[in-house]
């Protein structure tokens, strides 16, 4: 079972529908047990940093989800602000822990380094450049791209751990992977077949 | 790699699928989980559906409809109509609708723009402006389907809503909607050049030369279009159509 992680904040239906339509069983859950007992977990989420975060750490399953990552290694991905909030922490609002699974943060588009016509937040298609072999883009169908809409993105501590970068007027990371833990800044569930692929393979290879 | 968004907007009327001329003269298209189902398997940008009806009746979004509408829509979606507190706009993200689109509440209501920033992030709050000319052929703020203008500039609603948080505004022009003439370029320019969010240019759309128009002279990130997407000319016959990836990424080179 795959359990996608109520925490108050995402698009859950989104990816409950992807994973539907590929056969794959999944619960949308804010119970521990339901964290406990799922052999894959998705951290969804679209909002701020902190909100999030806070939600995050208040939730009643937060030990257990700590554990079950962590302790039984049991992998899991983050999308778009899931994703982010397996950093350290972010620029965004308030300053709050993050996860803390993956070291780096989330900065804001630096608009400074950025060509005029780039606005912020950053919305659309791109192509990924990948950094590293990974089955998460395992047989993925050539001219692969993925829907982004964020105004912060990831910086990592570690360059082993980004596995993909894409361009918006500069070079961002786009998704990050240590071993079992991984994160994409952008929307698999809203990326037609490409996202499909992506999940189908977070499920067959992890 | 193609930087600008092509996205088809829907009207939900009756429980269906009509397309406009001038926000008059509505025309059947199509039941909505269908055509949607069509523009999917067309893997487009994004989907904005709106619901025209809902403001008027005083009513919240068909929650019902539109999950049945998002059970097999795998691309991002917007929807607009009738959203008037933020327990809605949280339905409709769980949905998969990430983003919201105000329009009559962006006028009335500016607190939701800011809730909806602050929860969602300014990236799913949207505002649609429906822009008309007075007699004196300046241009002005409509709402209610643009049936009445409101005292305010269209740039200036444009900065309102961009201070409250909203992280794109949607400008719809009523006198080019469903005339397939090209997109207002001077409007778009006016409001791309005063915020710096995206601006996603609305009406007239005939050609993926007036999307080039819109974004190389008008300033728009992303451009939308209804007719241009579903009528085939020059008799008007249903047909739903979206341009292949190769036409629009040579439009812009």
């Amino acid at each position: 079972m795959v359990t996608i992680i109520d925490y108050g904040v995402g698009n859950l239906n989104s990816i409950k529908n992807m994973l539907k339509k590929i056969g794959v069983d999944s619960v949308i859950s804010s119970r521990s047990a339901d964290i406990e007992t799922a052999e894959k977990l998705i951290l969804p989420g679209i909002g701020s940093f902190e909100y999030g975060m806070k939600k995050l750490r208040s939730a009643e399953f937060f030990n257990s989800l700590q554990q079950k990552v962590l302790e039984n290694k049991t992998p899991i991905l983050g999308v778009c602000l899931g994703a982010q909030l397996l950093l350290n922490g972010s620029e965004e609002g308030q300053p709050v822990e993050g996860l803390g699974w993956i070291d780096g943060k989330a900065v804001r588009f630096d608009q400074d380094k950025m060509a005029d016509n780039f606005k912020v937040p950053h919305m659309g298609w791109n192509e990924l450049i990948i950094k590293k072999e990974s089955p998460l883009f395992r047989d993925m169908y050539p001219d692969h791209r993925y829907y982004f809409v964020h105004s912060y993105h990831m910086v990592c501590d570690q360059p082993a751990d980004i596995l993909a970068e894409s361009n918006y007027s500069y070079n961002f990371v786009a998704a990050v992977e240590k071993q079992h833990i991984i994160g994409v800044q952008f929307h698999p569930e809203k990326s037609h077949k490409f996202g499909m692929k992506l999940y189908e393979n977070f499920i067959k290879f992890y | 790699m193609r930087r600008f968004r092509v996205i088809p907007v829907l009207m939900m009327h009756q429980g269906g699928l009509y397309k406009s001329v001038k926000f008059k003269n509505h025309q059947y298209v199509g039941d909505p989980i269908n055509a949607v189902r069509i523009f999917n398997d067309k893997e487009v940008d994004e989907l904005i559906i709106l619901d025209i009806d809902a403001s008027k009746e005083n009513r919240g979004p068909n929650m019902q409809l539109l999950s049945e509408i998002a059970s097999e829509a795998f691309m991002p979606m917007g929807y607009g109509g009738g959203l008037s507190n933020i327990e809605q706009v949280k339905q409709l993200v769980f949905e998969g609708y990430e983003k919201a689109v105000f329009n009559y509440s962006a006028v009335h209501n500016l607190s939701l723009i800011e809730q909806t920033a602050h929860l969602f992030g300014s990236s799913s709050t949207v505002v649609s402006i429906d822009v008309g000319r007075n007699w004196l052929g300046q241009y002005k703020v409509y709402e209610l389907n643009g049936k009445k203008s409101i005292d305010m500039s269209v740039v200036e609603l444009a900065k309102r809503v961009e201070n409250a948080g909203a992280g794109e505004i949607f400008i719809n022009s009523i006198e080019r909607d469903g005339t397939f003439e090209g997109y207002d370029i001077p409007l778009i320019k006016q409001v791309s050049g005063a915020v710096k969010i995206p601006v996603i240019a609305a009406g007239g759309a005939a050609s993926v030369n007036d999307f080039k128009k819109a974004i190389q002279e008008g300033g728009a990130s992303a451009v939308a279009a209804g007719s241009m997407f579903v009528f085939q000319m020059p008799h008007k016959a249903v047909l739903i159509t979206y341009p292949d990836s190769e036409s629009l990424n040579s439009i812009m080179k």
